[in-house]
């Protein structure tokens, strides 16, 4: 592994099956591994649900037409509160990336896709990066830098605590 | 139980719980669908009072019990998501489709009182 590792206070790699039982399990795994960083609950939940968006993509979609794949989830703690996380799979692979961003945008909607998978981890996230080559499969690497414990701020549900961008997706139309 | 189902009056409560995601939609939306189906109702409350998360398969759940319920010439609501959830919706825009109500203070009184049951 390359030596970006300066200021990593921790690790961890999984792999498991691509099978939709293991979206809940990996969201389990973020859950633990990310205590040490004591997050926010809204934190916690915004990471978590970024995790489960790209693990069930390459389940749904990645591996749609090829049994025994895996998916690899890699997680990593920064001293600065920063956390790194990547998602890999050997699927199928995304031919027009950006096209697929696009909030809506789906390849699955009769099976109620509604194509905002990657609009909810971008607005969950601070940076979202996407690489996918057609056969060979897709990663994609999201960072986000949590807040600090003593900023004196009390937690609210509600609040949006983000003092990051804010993004949002266009709202669907009736 | 991922869904409790719920009627009173022309009002079907399904009342959601646990996680909601690719793993347990379908099951949801079978449940819901068919008791939709069997019981003709004008109004659609989803509670997601016990939903403890939700990804964007949750918005394709709603939306299409929504598309379900429109066609029958009825309406939808989501009652009680908790704060974190109810941003994932309103990042979807759901709450133009489905009002975001509190099952205490629906307007439909008799069956929210009846509701209030459970
Ligand atoms: N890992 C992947 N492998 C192959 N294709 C993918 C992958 N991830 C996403 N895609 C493609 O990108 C599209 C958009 O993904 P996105 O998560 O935004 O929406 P969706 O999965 O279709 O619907 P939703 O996430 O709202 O249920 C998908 O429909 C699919 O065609
Ligand atoms: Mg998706």
């Amino acid at each position: 592994m390359p030596i970006i590792k300066k200021n990593c206070i921790n690790e961890m790699k999984l792999c498991f099956a691509a099978v939709s039982e293991n979206e809940a399990f990996a969201r389990a795994c973020v859950s633990s591994f990310l205590s040490q960083l004591d997050p926010l609950v809204s934190e916690l939940a915004e990471l978590k649900t970024a995790v489960s968006e790209a693990v069930t993509n390459s389940i749904v979609h990645g591996y749609r037409n090829i049994s025994g794949g895996t998916v690899l989830l890699q997680m990593r703690l920064y001293a600065d509160r920063r956390v790194y996380i990547k998602i890999r799979d050997k699927g199928c692979g995304i031919e027009d990336i950006s096209k697929a961003m696009q909030p809506l945008f789906t390849t699955a909607p009769e099976e109620e896709r509604a194509g905002l998978g990657f609009s909810v981890m971008e607005s969950f996230t601070d940076s979202l990066r996407v690489k996918s080559s057609s056969g060979h499969g897709t990663v994609l690497v999201m960072e986000k830098i949590l807040q600090e414990k003593d900023d004196g701020s009390i937690e609210s549900e509600f609040s949006d605590k983000s003092r990051r961008k804010h993004r949002t997706c266009t709202p669907l139309r009736k | 139980m991922p869904v409790e189902i719920c009627v009173s009056g022309q009002t079907l409560t399904a009342r959601l719980s646990g996680d909601i995601d690719h793993h347990t939609a379908l099951a949801m939306r079978t449940d819901i669908d068919r008791a939709v189906r069997d019981t003709p109702v004008t109004l659609l409350i989803l509670d997601f009072s016990a939903v403890t998360f939700m990804d964007s398969s949750g918005i394709g759940l709603v939306m299409g019990r929504y598309k379900l319920i429109n066609g029958l010439g009825g309406e939808c609501r989501i009652a009680d998501p908790p704060a974190y959830i109810a941003r994932v919706m309103k990042l979807a825009g759901l709450d133009r489709l489905c009002r975001i109500v509190s099952l205490a203070r629906i307007p439909h009184r008799e069956e929210a009182e009846n509701n209030a049951d459970n």
